[in-house]
């Protein structure tokens, strides 16, 4: 198990109703993660529609997490 | 260089005043405002959230990648977040360039790029009182997991 630091945008924020968290998880990567809290929280976006940053930055395929990761969830984006 | 994120508002004119010029026979400034109909809604305001340390880097990869693609002597673009109302400035991009075609060029590939890849969320808020985030249908993020 490690815990990790979770932050949420835009509707993820919305429907989880705070817009970080701390999560303890046995999840090994961002998407293993997103559908654990998926499941948890009942998330509408899918998998394939969220993308995940890891300290910062996009999160590289294969990413594993590690204790303290910060760990960004971002919905579909939509600027301009 | 620079990609922004303001949580105030643009101020377009010291944007502009602030690039590479002399050597600049061109400078093409776009600029995206506040419209009051989306996909035949009538719309009152808007909200723009972003991922702000990773909207300004992904923004900066987008100004170096039209430098690359096209001879261009400097591009900026400021992004707003927060509520903003009807002909507000959303979004400023201004390129400078010797000639006119690479300034209009690189100024398009930064905004398409922009509206697509950078973490910046939209709300709109319609006036019969209800809201929706908006999903951009083009582009996408850079490949990756998840």
């Amino acid at each position: 198990m490690k815990t990790v630091h979770v932050r949420y945008y835009a509707v993820l924020r919305e429907q989880r109703g705070v817009p970080e968290e701390r999560v303890l998880t046995r999840a090994e990567t961002p998407d293993a993660l997103y559908q654990e809290l998926r499941q948890r929280h009942g998330f509408s976006l899918a998998q394939n529609k969220v993308r995940a940053a890891l300290n910062g930055e996009f999160a590289a395929p294969g990413a594993i997490l590690k204790e303290g990761d910060q760990i960004a969830f971002l919905p579909p984006v939509a600027g301009g | 260089m620079s990609f922004r994120i303001l949580s105030d508002p643009i101020d377009p004119a010291a944007l502009k005043a602030a690039l590479v010029r002399g050597r600049a026979g061109a400078c093409v400034v776009f600029e995206g405002w506040v419209r009051d109909m989306s996909e035949g809604r009538p719309v009152v305001s808007l909200e723009y959230e972003a991922f702000a340390p990773l909207a300004e880097r992904e923004g900066d990869r987008i100004i170096a990648e039209a430098r690359e693609k096209f001879s261009i002597l400097d591009a900026a673009c400021a992004h707003r977040t927060g509520t903003l109302s009807l002909g507000d400035l959303a979004v400023w991009v201004g390129v400078t360039a010797a000639h006119r075609g690479d300034a209009f060029e690189a100024c398009r590939y930064i905004i398409d790029q922009a509206k697509g890849r950078v973490p910046v969320w939209k709300r709109e808020r319609y006036a019969d009182g209800s809201s929706t985030w908006i999903e951009q249908k083009q582009v996408g993020f850079p490949r990756g997991s998840p």
